[in-house]
């Protein structure tokens, strides 16, 4: 019934990618916006085409989906794409309206640009999103912070703070869906009227929403506490994360790529990004 | 004359996505509109989308929906009258109130219906009535109530709107045995004297026996019979067949057929039991 609603998008599957721990998922991640944000050339974008397209290849999920995931984002790609090409200037004028000037590098640059995005939201949909779950990835954060306990960080209590919000998101969302549902059948109408009407309209669900969540979080806070929970400290884990080959192997395999992206920008500079 | 009649409806979730799930299966069904219906079936049967289509919060996929003879869906920009007409009571209806006071919250739905003030307050009282709710708590907060007043709030609440249909979702969930009998007294007393056509879904076999008129079974869709209590309960292979149960003393009877004193299958009330035994001897 919640078809519509997409949140955190992760995909079951038993594929290396879902295999890989997550801190090395968080690190692969970082380390591989790293790498996107080093490559110039036309090449070293090739190859991390390639090396993308294999990711979303190794993961098992349909890349129609992962197309789907960019379609949120088509606003902010066609806007940094218009913005590059009508402002930056080079040496190839191609044609000019009035005051307004393309530039055969402008198009060169917005394309690689567009090509970048896409790149880092794949990369990142991948290592992260749809391979991981929500409360492994809250784990892995939690994990990889945790030398910042020192410095009297509550990361443990972060941690926790992110995965119960995360838990009850679909929560509430069914709620707020019976909720309107049960005011609607009273008659309550949420798409006609002037603007202070139809804000006024959401009170009906918003209280009993409110009230709900209050009523959830004292019923778990007493949940929680019944089974001892006192906080980070000293609590042992269910799963403990364990680093094994494959973590290491991928971190060398995108270092590796880092390499081969700046060697390739150095060799083949051909056509690539003016900046 | 019929007042709700479903022809051929079928209801499809999330059609077209690999998620798609068949709820309702080509169903037809008539309420006359006298006394109590009730519904049964297994959790997953298709009950709540029922209601919901005949509430017209969801629109068929398939078929049509009639009140009182005329297709919900013909103009679907009056689709709130329709709502008006068939009054719908969700599973623990409590945790819908929010007004300031319990008479504005009961006055809500009324208001909706665009009721002078006046109509919204003698609508208000009557529906307090009917729910069983003291004219002193109306000026309360409908959060200082206790738990049955609240359902009692939310009930009075929908009953205010004078719908010509009922439909209650499990109206006694929750609530103990006193508590069931209030409610679900108030509810026969209301149909009776009201002359609504109340729709109750529940998943007790005792409170259905003894409150309802005739019983429409559901099972993955479809609808397994619609016939009157006594019925229903004669066919107690079929109902546990698909996880449903018969009231007890209807499993009295059958095993005092076991044992040799038949009273019959389709006892279903304790006392009507008592004089088919007493009639025995």
């Amino acid at each position: 019934m919640k078809s519509d609603i997409a949140f955190g998008q992760y995909c079951e599957g038993d594929s290396l990618l879902h295999r890989l721990d997550p801190r090395a998922k968080i690190i692969l991640a970082v380390l591989y916006i790293v790498v996107i944000f080093l490559a110039k050339s036309a090449a070293s974008f090739g190859l991390l085409l390639l090396f993308s397209a294999a990711l979303v290849g190794v993961s098992g999920i349909s890349p129609r989906i992962v197309l789907g995931s960019m379609k949120a984002l088509t606003f902010i790609i066609i806007f940094t794409a218009v913005i590059n090409i009508f402002w930056m200037q080079g040496e190839v004028l191609l044609f000019a309206l009035g005051p307004v000037k393309v530039y055969l590098e402008g198009i060169i640059n917005a394309v690689l640009i567009v090509l970048r995005i896409m790149l880092l939201l794949v990369c990142t949909s991948m290592l992260l999103t749809y391979t991981t779950t929500p409360i492994a990835l809250t784990d892995g954060i939690e994990q990889l912070l945790a030398p910042l306990n020192k410095l009297h960080v509550p990361v443990h209590e972060f941690a926790m703070m992110m995965s119960i919000a995360l838990r009850f998101i679909p929560t509430l969302i069914e709620e707020t869906e019976k909720i309107m549902n049960a005011q609607k059948a009273r008659g309550a109408d949420f798409s006609e009227g002037s603007l202070l009407q139809r804000a006024k309209a959401l009170i009906p669900i918003l209280v009993p929403l409110f009230v709900s969540a209050f009523r959830r979080a004292d019923e778990l806070a007493t949940a929680m506490e019944c089974r001892c929970y006192t906080g980070g400290a000293g609590r042992t884990r269910m799963n403990v994360l364990r680093y094994d080959w494959k973590d290491f192997a991928a971190i060398g395999v995108v270092v590796l790529l880092g390499a081969a992206v700046v060697v390739l920008n150095i060799l083949v500079p051909g056509i690539g990004l003016a900046m | 004359m019929a007042v709700v009649e479903l022809k051929n409806v079928s209801y499809i979730y999330n059609k077209g996505t690999p998620y798609e799930a068949k709820a309702l299966d080509n169903i037809n069904l008539t309420l006359t509109g006298d006394g109590i219906t009730g519904l049964i079936g297994h959790t997953g049967s298709g009950k709540s989308t029922m209601m919901q289509l005949i509430n017209a919060l969801l629109k068929p996929t398939d078929g049509q929906v009639l009140i009182d003879g005329v297709d919900i869906w013909s103009e679907p920009k009056k689709i709130r009258q329709v709502r008006f007409k068939a009054g719908l009571v969700m599973q623990y209806p409590e945790y819908q109130l929010f007004a300031e006071t319990v008479e504005e919250d009961i006055a809500y739905g009324p208001r909706n219906m665009g009721l002078s003030e006046e109509e919204v307050h003698e609508r208000v009282l009557r529906g307090a009535e009917f729910a069983g709710l003291h004219p002193s708590l109306l000026t309360k907060s409908p959060f200082e109530l206790s738990g049955g007043q609240k359902r009692r709030a939310a009930l009075a609440g929908v009953i205010a709107m004078s719908p010509k249909i009922l439909i209650l979702d499990e109206p006694a969930a929750g609530l103990d045995p006193g508590g069931r009998r209030e409610i679900l007294g108030g509810v026969k007393k209301y149909a009776r004297e009201s002359g609504t056509n109340v729709i109750i879904v529940s998943h007790s076999m005792e409170d259905m026996a003894m409150y309802c008129d005739d019983l429409v079974v559901m099972a993955s869709g479809k609808i397994l019979m619609h016939a009157p209590c006594a019925e229903v309960f004669s066919r107690a292979d079929e109902l546990i067949a698909v996880g449903l149960d018969v009231p007890q003393i209807t499993r009295v009877a059958y095993m005092l057929r076991q044992y040799g004193v038949d009273i019959g299958r389709d006892v279903y009330t304790v006392d009507w039991a008592y004089d088919k035994l007493r009639s025995k001897n």
